[in-house]
């Protein structure tokens, strides 16, 4: 992104697919040393019997899990950010708008990026610590779901007015939406430390991580699969069966990980090694059991969408979706040297500017026509 | 090509300085948690280190000058003070290793308390960085030993140089936290 953008492609006007991943690089190379440091130093321990972590000699466990942790909460920024930055992609595609508050989204981002360093604390509530530490990660944690709201409302605003297509893709990007923020309103509910310290170690957390991550990041994935599969392959996903999985994975995400708020308030703890049968639990486990065999139908049911496409699907052409971002201008699949001839860029959305510019008419920044 | 070099390495040795980061917290966090055993004021030779260690921060004066003379295309007194900066280099790691030495003869090891685990730890990484340097370095000494075809650009001089420079920055933190500190 610092050296390879097209003539004319300021970081203003690069698309934000582009920027989440830019950011996401940052996290990866800031947070994975962390993990690198703690590895080597179990590694160590378990093997040159050195005393890192070993309560008996000194070592402290504690330790493990701050540098454990230092790593693991920005690496959950790492895997949903790029999740973002497809959202940020095919929900103003799908909707026939600009997106809403382009620099808003990317600041924010930045600003997740660092708060994301701050908040690991809160991965350790239950372990003892002083108050003042509590209230300060208690706060930090509480302040990272602000920019991540934004980012929600903006999608949200994107989508306010628009001509929307439920095509396969803004399906996968409109439930992203939803179960996203229930994820992030339970998530943020740990913020407040009696409440963790209620829940922690309870199928709540569960459900949580499950919506973050599979309600979150795997729908945005799926988004990003139907966006970009014909412009991969050359030919579209089938629509009809991508219905199918849609729905399919909806009931059977939710039917799943939702009973399990309700597992975890009652008291029900993750890791357990055997279900643990009590007359509240039974039907509530029961339901999610059954429900996780409709979610991989699911997914089997997109394994053979794509068998099927790959086959049979629909010669997809350079541009099918209407997109206006540079590489609905290659062919698809994309060939070696992929552009012939790169398309003036003078805003976020080259093609829908090459498209609608007449001879004599300028256009700004956004897309929007000046006379 | 123009700042490609130098932008992935700076970024990997960012990475690479939270590593090392990390392994310095560890350090200070258990320098004084007791235990019994030898400690840094104890058993180390402040003295003898302080030698070696001049070896390595003069060489980050020598790899300044082989990239200066490389970008000014004076091919000997490049090679000249390439082989300079690799010879400082395994002079420090020389060093370094008649310390293990003696610290092993003392019985001082990695799995003797929380001392020798930190400061085997740290000092063990920072000279293996050490180690995988002298060999970047002697790859560029090797290629522009070879001949005019082979000799190398300038930017993989300045990465190599940048990434030298980081091993000796470091190495200025470890020397003030594990060796000096017991003066304060």
């Amino acid at each position: 992104m610092n050296k390879y953008r097209a003539p004319g492609m300021s970081m203003r006007k690069v698309t934000l697919f582009v920027w989440m991943i830019f950011i996401n690089a940052f996290l990866v190379v800031f947070a994975l040393p962390a993990l690198n440091a703690a590895l080597v130093m179990i590694l160590i321990d378990r093997m040159l019997d050195a005393h890192f972590f070993t309560p008996a000699s000194g070592g402290s466990a504690l330790l493990w899990q701050n540098y454990f942790w230092l790593f693991g909460h920005p690496e959950v920024y790492i895997l949903v950010l790029p999740a973002f930055g497809v959202i940020s992609e095919v929900i103003p595609v799908f909707s026939k708008k600009v997106i809403y508050g382009y620099g808003f989204l990317a600041v924010s981002t930045v600003a997740i990026a660092f708060l994301s360093y701050g908040v690991w604390i809160h991965h350790m509530f239950a372990t003892g610590l002083s108050f003042v530490i509590l209230d300060v990660f208690a706060a930090t944690s509480m302040l990272i779901a602000v920019p991540t709201g934004i980012k929600i409302f903006n999608w949200i605003a994107t989508m306010w007015g628009g001509s929307i297509r439920f095509t396969t893709a803004m399906l996968f990007a409109t439930a992203f939406l939803i179960q996203f923020t229930v994820g992030g309103l339970s998530g943020v509910t740990f913020a407040a430390v009696p409440i963790d310290w209620q829940l922690t170690d309870s199928y709540f957390v569960v459900a949580h991580i499950h919506y973050v991550l599979l309600g979150g990041t795997l729908f945005g994935m799926f988004a990003g699969t139907y966006y970009w599969f014909p412009k991969v392959t050359g030919r579209l996903l089938s629509e009809k069966i991508g219905r199918l999985h849609f729905w399919l994975m909806v009931i059977g995400f939710n039917g799943t990980f939702f009973g399990m708020h309700l597992l975890g308030a009652l008291g029900m703890p993750r890791r357990a090694y055997t279900f643990i049968s009590r007359p509240s639990f039974d039907h509530l486990q029961l339901i999610s059991s059954l429900f996780a065999f409709l979610l991989a139908a699911s997914i089997l049911v997109f394994v053979w969408n794509v068998v099927v496409s790959l086959r049979k699907g629909a010669v997809a052409g350079d541009n099918p979706w209407g997109g206006w971002t540079l590489e609905w201008a290659a062919s698809s699949p994309p060939m070696v040297e992929n552009f012939d001839r790169v398309p003036p860029i003078r805003g976020r959305r080259p093609l829908w500017d090459l498209a609608h510019s007449a001879p004599g008419r300028r256009t700004t920044g956004t897309g929007e026509v000046e006379t | 090509m123009n700042g490609r070099v130098k932008q992935g390495m700076i970024l990997f040795v960012l990475s690479e300085a939270n590593f090392f980061l990390l392994l310095v917290c560890a350090y200070i966090f258990y320098h004084q948690s007791g235990g019994q055993g030898p400690t840094a004021a104890s058993a180390l030779d402040v003295f003898k280190t302080s030698l070696f260690s001049v070896a390595l921060f003069s060489s980050s004066f020598t790899v300044w000058r082989a990239g200066a003379c490389s970008r000014e295309s004076k091919r000997g007194p490049m090679r000249f003070w390439l082989l300079a900066t690799i010879l400082l280099g395994a002079l420090f790691l020389i060093g370094q290793g008649t310390e293990y030495a003696h610290l092993i003869e003392e019985n001082v090891t990695i799995s003797r308390n929380l001392f020798g685990t930190t400061f085997f730890t740290l000092t063990g990484f920072h000279g293996l960085h050490v180690f995988i340097g002298l060999v970047l370095l002697t790859i560029l000494l090797g290629l522009a030993v070879a001949g005019n075809e082979h000799e190398p650009r300038p930017t993989a001089m300045e990465g190599v140089s940048i990434y030298w420079h980081f091993v000796d920055a470091v190495w200025v933190v470890i020397f003030l936290v594990v060796y000096l500190w017991k003066y304060v």
